[in-house]
Parts: C-alpha cells; sequence; structure tokens
C-alpha cells in the first residue's frame, strides 16, 4: 500500500504544483487522471524519488520511503516509467534490460518481455537506444524495462503517448496481462478512457490538488459526463467522432 | 623473454596471451625486436636505415592477421619506429597494432609510430590501434601515431582507433588520400583523465570519384584533460564524406572539436557533426531509477558511450 501524507510541492515563486495531498492508494491498478498541469507526473516523480517535496510524507507498505534516494526507492520495488523515454548513445537495449534486471544475457526474460510490447528480442537486443528508434519503439522499449523488473509498485507515465505504430489495443492488454500475471501494484497516469476503464481505483487530480478519489465505478461516469468548459468545440467534436469510429 | 608485465601489456593492445600461433607478427619490446614471423603471404622485412619493418602483402591474401604490437615497459625508453605497409591488390586482411607502455620510473617513455599504407586495388582492410598506459612513475607516458594511407581504387579500409587509458600526450596525425571507388572508415574512441592531453589531427583528400570517408570520433575527457579533434575532409571529386565528432564532458575537462569540409567538386557530398556536452541529468535519472547510484550510473553512460 502507498500511502501520501500531506503532500505539497512549490517551485522557486511560491507556486504549487501539489498542493497538500493525502491519498492512500490501495488496489492493484490506480489510475491517476486530471488535466495537463493538473501535478499528475510531479507527483509520480515524488513518489519515485525524482522530485523532493516540499513537505509530506510517503510510506510503503508501512515504510517511511520519504527521505529515500532515487536510487533506493527502485531498490525498495519501484519502477517507473517515463513518459519521455531517455536515448543513451552507445547503450542497448540489451544493456539496459541487464542493468534494469541486475542479470545478464537473460535471453528468455528479455524475449518475454520485449514480446510483451510487441517488439523481437532477437531484432531489438542489439540496437543502440539512439536517435535510431523511433518514438513509438523508444515508448515499449520503456514499458517493456519496468515489466522486466517486476516490482512491486510500477508507475506509468501516460503510457499511451507516443505509441504511434502499434495499436492501443496491445498497451491495454499489456496492461491487463500485468493486472492477472503478477502482484506488483500499477499505477497509471492517464487521459485515456480505455486505460481508466482498467483501473479499481482513480484519482482525479486538478490545480495540484486530489478533487476525486475512489473506486472506478464511482469515479469514471462522472468523469466522462463532465464537459470541459474550456475545450475547443471544434476539436472536442473532432475527438469524439474518431472515438467513435 | 617476455616477462610478466610486457605479457600484461600484449594482452591488452593485442589481446594476446602468447605468441600468435598462426599468422605472420612482429613484436617490438624495449626498442628492440622480441619476436618476428612471416610466412608466404606476409613477408616482414627489418628496415636497414632507421628503425622499423617493410611489411609486405601478396595480391590475394584473404584471411591473414597481422599482429605488430609494440610494448615498452622500462622507464626512459623513446623511440621512432617506421612502418610501411604494401597490400597488394584483391586482399582481405587485418591488422592488429597498438602501443602499450608501463612507465613506473621517473623518465618519460614514449613511442611515435609513423605508419605508412599502400591498399592495393580492391582490398580490404581492418586496422585495429590500441594505446594503452599504465604505471605508477611520474614518467610520462607519451604516443603521437603518423598514419598515411593511399586507398587505391576499390579499396575498403576500416580503422578503429582506442585510447582509454594511461597515456599522458598524444597527438594523432592521420591522412588519407581515396582513389576512385575507394572507402575509408575511422572509428575512434578516446577517454582521458587526470591532466591528460589528446589530439588527433585528420585530414582526407578524396579525389577519386565515387568514394566515400566515414570518421567518427566519440571521446570522453574528465578531470582536467584537454581533448582536441580537427577533422578535414577535402571532396575533389564526386564523392561522399561524413565527419562526427561526439564528446562527453565531465570535471574540469575541455574539449575542441573542430570539424572542417572542403569541396572543389560540384559533386562532392560532405557532412559535419559535433557534439560535446555533459551527460544528461535525465540520463541519470533513468538508471538510478533502475537501481543504480548516480557514480554506478555515469559509469554505465561512458562504458556505453565507448562501447
Amino acid at each position: 500500500m502507498l500511502e501520501l501524507k500531506h503532500i505539497s510541492f512549490e517551485v522557486d515563486g511560491g507556486r504549487e504544483i501539489l498542493q497538500d495531498i493525502n491519498l492512500t492508494l490501495d488496489g492493484h491498478v490506480i489510475a491517476l487522471t486530471g488535466p495537463n498541469g493538473g501535478g499528475k507526473s510531479t507527483l509520480a516523480k515524488v513518489i519515485a524519488g525524482i522530485v523532493k517535496p516540499t513537505s509530506g510524507q510517503i510510506l510503503l507498505d508501512g515504510e517511511d520511503i520519504t527521505n529515500l534516494s532515487i536510487t533506493e526507492r527502485a531498490n525498495h520495488g519501484i519502477s517507473y516509467a517515463f513518459q519521455q523515454p531517455v536515448r543513451f548513445k552507445g547503450l542497448r537495449v540489451k544493456d539496459l534490460l541487464d542493468i534494469a534486471t541486475g542479470r545478464t544475457h537473460d535471453m528468455s526474460m528479455a524475449c518475454r518481455v520485449l514480446s510483451e510490447v510487441g517488439l523481437c528480442a532477437r531484432d531489438y537486443l542489439d540496437r543502440e537506444l539512439n536517435d535510431s528508434l523511433s518514438g513509438g519503439e523508444m515508448k515499449r522499449i520503456e514499458i517493456a524495462m519496468t515489466l522486466a523488473r517486476g516490482t512491486k509498485l510500477n508507475i506509468f507515465d501516460e503510457p499511451e503517448a507516443g505509441i504511434d505504430l502499434w495499436s492501443f489495443q496491445s498497451l491495454i492488454r499489456v496492461f491487463e496481462n500485468m493486472r492477472e500475471n503478477t502482484d506488483g501494484r500499477i499505477l497509471i497516469i492517464s487521459h485515456q478512457e480505455r486505460i481508466l476503464n482498467i483501473a479499481d481505483h482513480i484519482a482525479y487530480l486538478r490545480e495540484g490538488r486530489v478533487e476525486k478519489y475512489g473506486t472506478r465505478e464511482e469515479i469514471l461516469p462522472g468523469l466522462l459526463s463532465t464537459v470541459d468548459e474550456t475545450a475547443c468545440r471544434v476539436l472536442t467534436e473532432k475527438m469524439e467522432v474518431k472515438t467513435n469510429a | 623473454m617476455l616477462d610478466k608485465i610486457a605479457m600484461g601489456l600484449l594482452h591488452q593492445v593485442a589481446e594476446l596471451d602468447e605468441l600468435p600461433a598462426t599468422g605472420a607478427f612482429n613484436i617490438r619490446l624495449n626498442g628492440k625486436t622480441a619476436a618476428r614471423s612471416s610466412n608466404p603471404n606476409v613477408q616482414i622485412i627489418p628496415k636497414t636505415d632507421k628503425p622499423g619493418i617493410n611489411i609486405l602483402i601478396k595480391p590475394g591474401t584473404k584471411n591473414e592477421t597481422i599482429h605488430i604490437p609494440v610494448v615498452i615497459s622500462e622507464s626512459g625508453v623513446k623511440e621512432s619506429v617506421y612502418n610501411d605497409f604494401i597490400i597488394g591488390e584483391d586482399c582481405d586482411i587485418i591488422i592488429m597494432a597498438g602501443c602499450g607502455i608501463h612507465n613506473c620510473g621517473d623518465e618519460d617513455s614514449a613511442h611515435d609510430g609513423i605508419h605508412s599504407f599502400n591498399i592495393g586495388k580492391g582490398s580490404k582492410v581492418r586496422y585495429i590501434e590500441k594505446h594503452y598506459g599504465e604505471g605508477e612513475g611520474r614518467g610520462k607516458r607519451l604516443m603521437n601515431p603518423t598514419t598515411i594511407v593511399h586507398l587505391c581504387e576499390g579499396a575498403v579500409v576500416e580503422m578503429e582507433n582506442t585510447q582509454i587509458s594511461g597515456v599522458d600526450d598524444t597527438v594523432r596525425k592521420t591522412t588519407a588520400t581515396l582513389d576512385a571507388g575507394a572507402t575509408l572508415i575511422v572509428h575512434e574512441k578516446v577517454m582521458t583523465t587526470g591532466t591528460q592531453r589528446a589530439v588527433s589531427d585528420f585530414v582526407a583528400d578524396m579525389n577519386g570519384e565515387g568514394c566515400h570517408c566515414d570518421i567518427v570520433s566519440r571521446t570522453v575527457a574528465r578531470d582536467q584533460s584537454h581533448q582536441k579533434f580537427v577533422s578535414i575532409l577535402n571532396g575533389n571529386a564526386p564523392c561522399t564524406g561524413h565527419t562526427e565528432c561526439d564528446s562527453i564532458l565531465m570535471d574540469s575537462a575541455s574539449v575542441i572539436a573542430s570539424p572542417q569540409l572542403t569541396a572543389t567538386c560540384i559533386d562532392a557530398s560532405l557532412i559535419h557533426e559535433a557534439a560535446i556536452g555533459k551527460i544528461a541529468g535525465e540520463q541519470l535519472i533513468k538508471l538510478m531509477t533502475l537501481g543504480l547510484t548516480e557514480e554506478e550510473a555515469e559509469e554505465q553512460i561512458v562504458n556505453g558511450f565507448l562501447q
């Protein structure tokens, strides 16, 4: 169980990105949603230790991890798939897999996790994580690294972003499989209804505050009926047509 | 005749743990030839007017690996050695060169290797050169290689130059001339630490129609070390050329990257790229989220970059 107690985060100038967040994330799959700029990614980074909160406390399975470093949290069982995967000149997919798992050249594991995201290990293990890989390929590799680690808390920051050449359905299947086959808790930041649909619990963040938190059945219908008054009507109509197609 | 230190150096620069069982070789130890072997395809003949050897490779020689490592294990040895390769037509060979210096004394040790190559028509050569230094003495370990390459029509040369550790000062000069249809590919990997200095000076004259040159340098500069990379491509015919220098800068090190292109033919197509920068913070963070410490992450990034 992950408990966030009175988490706040201020940037220079006093602007509060997160304001007194209190959340107990139970359930197997938890979705974090809300408008852009609402603080979702910052909260994920606070949990992974990348951003240090101005105040508050974080407990993982009852243990206070607030002052642990990124590395210590990773070794306590937190994985974090970046929204924008990082490229490395010279490092290959297999190098990153070795780092992620702490094992060397585990071919059966590599095959299992890469095939899960629609990539063939034989074609990709020796590929450099540089500009020769497309954004979609990088994103899939990023997700595969988290699968390979198999930790107790797996954070995915907008996994659907950049999945261009791979069907969205396959991404949903990855999370469904994770839900069925792993014990690790899954925290997904997403705007996508179909991802929200596989969550047990949903937290809705807006302007740095948790506006809503509850089971999917409690939260999702309200979110879907909410009309964003600031949204462009033409764009909204086009998006609806695309979704229904 | 080769003691433990010399064998260690030989392993570092030539991946040899004993004398090669097959293939021609010339092993130079502390300014003298320690072992030499020719075969019907590869004749290694000592020069009579200056230190060095002539290496004559018979046309049509294939699948031969020639080792010509140099090791210096005594402090204060300084030498200039001239090695001339005459490679016949239609060969396909590997040349393993390299120099290792162990200096535990107070005097500088230096090896200046001047290598010239004439690569015959249609021949393919892979040239691997590793530079390595070790020893705790105050004397410096100095290496200044000069490489002069002429590629005849259709010849292909791949050069891999590696200097990862222990060399205090290097000025590497490489000049190449390419005839029609020739290809020259150079991969240089350098890491400098402490107050080391590494200068790489490369000039290629692409004179023949359809020739191609690709010069890629990846370097890491740490501590207070200094590096300079100058790469000049002269496109004098319909040709393609690419030169790239990519450096990771750490601590208080400094790097100068100076690619230069000259085209004197309307159909010459030349590209240069140069990038210098520190390790990106997000790269460190990514590897830390996978369980590495910051120091381990930095090491992985550097090793991968020079891989």
